[in-house]
């Protein structure tokens, strides 16, 4: 299957590959997806006082197309409020990134993501 | 395209011999033998019939079978299906058992789900974790009504070569037909029909140099085995399979089994090199796996699983070189392959798992293009994965609960 052009560019060049200290109680994870279905995407947000984004890194173990989506995500929450960043839709993903119809479930774990990194962070204060 | 990936996906199929392809030219313009095998009357027929009759006996020598063991089909999918459907229907007032193995290609699994729903048993068996077919477990499979057995020869995702010789023999001592799925193996590794104890084999010549849409089925004369036919018609191929002879397909299929008979002992020995070429290029890698049994196999169909590393972003990322993948996240099902399932792979490595096939137009400098290529994307690819991180802090996977979606 061919691959859109946004889609090679984040999966050549990721954004915010990375690691933040789990521990943080301004840092929250989330881990979704499974390996039986061939993609695993870790999400890690940190916080500042006024609870904005400051900070945004990922892996994923995946298709392209999931690695394309959590690398865009981790440069769309950036900045944003956590009410913002929970607002974001797998549509959005998959419409920015031209995902074609057997792809969209990796937008649909991206989103998972995020709700799964703030719930984790809420969960911590 | 001028930059065109190393192919290395010979088992998906292969580029026609260019020795073949001038054969098949000959067969098909007003100045070449363009008529119809079965124009018993005039000169053209003669000529068609005379070419079909050669090449009969070519993919006939390769196998030491007799020419007239030989039935053309459209290709290893049809034998399989015309083999499985006509002996279980011939035979059906023997009985409605058959067996076969998980690991078989879709041609003969999916034929199989058909005859289920058609009223007739089936046994699918586990093969070891080798992927080889354990006898004992056959032999405890097999039953008063079992009418056929059908276990493939080499399997085509990850190389593996089954004992043919003592499944025929155990399939003759309970007096039950035995059909060989050979698409992968002829002209790749050594049959001798004369002496091997199967009744029916599935041959493709686009797997071995020669065109696709072609291939034949071996139908044993003694002892003989009877088949339904499944193609109705003009009663070619003594009845079993009606349609007029594709020649020139037919004669490619001839010639590229003649160049197989004279090439395969130089092509074993140069991809067996390359094979060893390969592996030795991945040995100091951590958890690199070979897929099925390491000595039982054919050369030419490595099934490397990179552990922590999703298939088909690997696929992406050395798309200079055409592979294929056991991870199926291509297709809607999100299923890794079933043969790597079948051996007991866990998810993760079957979905971590490429196939390189390789075979008669494959250099060094392929391999070690496509050892360099994967090195070095399987690590940038492992720096991104968070399965890596979690196995490398100790963390088994096994056991952790995941959200499944």
């Amino acid at each position: 299957m061919a691959y859109g052009e946004k889609v090679m560019d984040h999966y050549e060049n990721p954004r915010n590959v990375g690691v933040l200290d789990k521990d943080d109680q301004s840092v929250g994870t989330g881990m979704v997806g499974a390996p039986a279905c061939g993609d695993v995407m870790r999400l890690q947000i940190k916080v500042d006082e006024k609870g904005v984004i400051e900070d945004a890194k990922f892996k994923t173990y995946g298709c392209g197309s999931a690695i394309a989506s959590s690398s865009l995500l981790t440069e769309w929450v950036k900045g944003k409020t956590l009410d913002e960043a929970s607002q974001i839709k797998n549509s959005d993903i998959a419409e920015e990134l031209a995902l074609p119809p057997v792809k969209v479930h990796c937008s649909v774990l991206a989103e998972d993501a995020i709700k799964a990194a703030i719930a984790d962070l809420k969960s911590k204060s | 395209m001028n930059n065109k990936p190393i192919y290395m996906d010979y088992s998906a199929t292969t580029p026609v011999d260019k020795r073949v392809a001038e054969v098949m030219m000959k067969y098909l313009t007003m100045d070449g033998d363009f008529g119809n095998s079965g124009s018993r009357s005039h000169y053209y027929g003669w000529q068609a019939e005379d070419a079909v009759d050669k090449a009969r006996k070519q993919v006939a020598d390769l196998v030491g079978a007799d020419p007239k063991e030989i039935v053309w089909t459209s290709g290893a999918t049809e034998s399989d299906n015309l083999a499985i459907k006509g002996v279980a229907q011939f035979y059906q007032k023997k009985g409605k058992h058959i067996i076969t193995l998980k690991t078989e290609h879709k041609a003969v699994l999916d034929t199989c789900r058909q005859l289920e729903r058609e009223g007739f048993e089936l046994t699918y068996l586990d093969p070891d974790s080798n992927g080889i077919l354990n006898l004992d477990v056959l032999k405890n499979a097999i039953r008063e009504d079992t009418t056929l057995v059908t276990i493939m020869h080499v399997n085509n995702e990850i190389g593996v070569i089954q004992d043919i010789e003592a499944i025929g023999n155990l399939c003759r001592e309970h007096k039950v037909y035995f059909h060989v799925d050979a698409a992968q193996s002829a002209g790749k590794v050594e049959i001798d029909l004369s002496k091997l104890p199967v009744d029916l084999m599935s041959f493709s010549a686009h797997k071995i140099y020669g065109p696709k849409g072609i291939g034949a089925l071996y139908v044993r004369r003694k002892p003989r085995v009877r088949i339904e036919s499944q193609m109705h018609g003009g009663g070619q191929e003594r009845g079993m399979r009606s349609g007029t002879l594709a020649v020139h397909q037919i004669v490619g299929m001839g010639e590229a089994f003649a160049v197989a008979k004279e090439q395969m002992a130089d092509d074993i020995q140069r991809i067996t090199k390359l094979k060893d070429r390969l592996v030795a290029g991945f040995s100091d890698m951590e958890e690199v796996v070979i897929n099925g049994d390491l000595h039982q196999r054919y050369p030419g169909i490595m099934n490397i699983s990179y552990n922590y590393v999703e298939g088909e972003s690997l696929m992406m990322a050395i798309s200079d070189i055409a592979v294929s993948s056991g991870s199926a996240c291509t297709s809607a099902s999100l299923e890794p392959s079933y043969v790597l399932r079948a051996l007991g792979l866990s998810d993760e490595l079957a979905h971590s798992s490429i196939r390189f096939s390789i075979g008669r137009f494959t250099t060094e400098e392929d391999i070690d293009r496509a050892i360099d290529l994967v090195r070095s994307k399987v690590e940038k690819l492992r720096a991104l994965s968070p399965l890596w991180d979690m196995y490398k802090e100790g963390i088994d996977l096994s056991k952790v609960e995941w959200a499944a979606h």
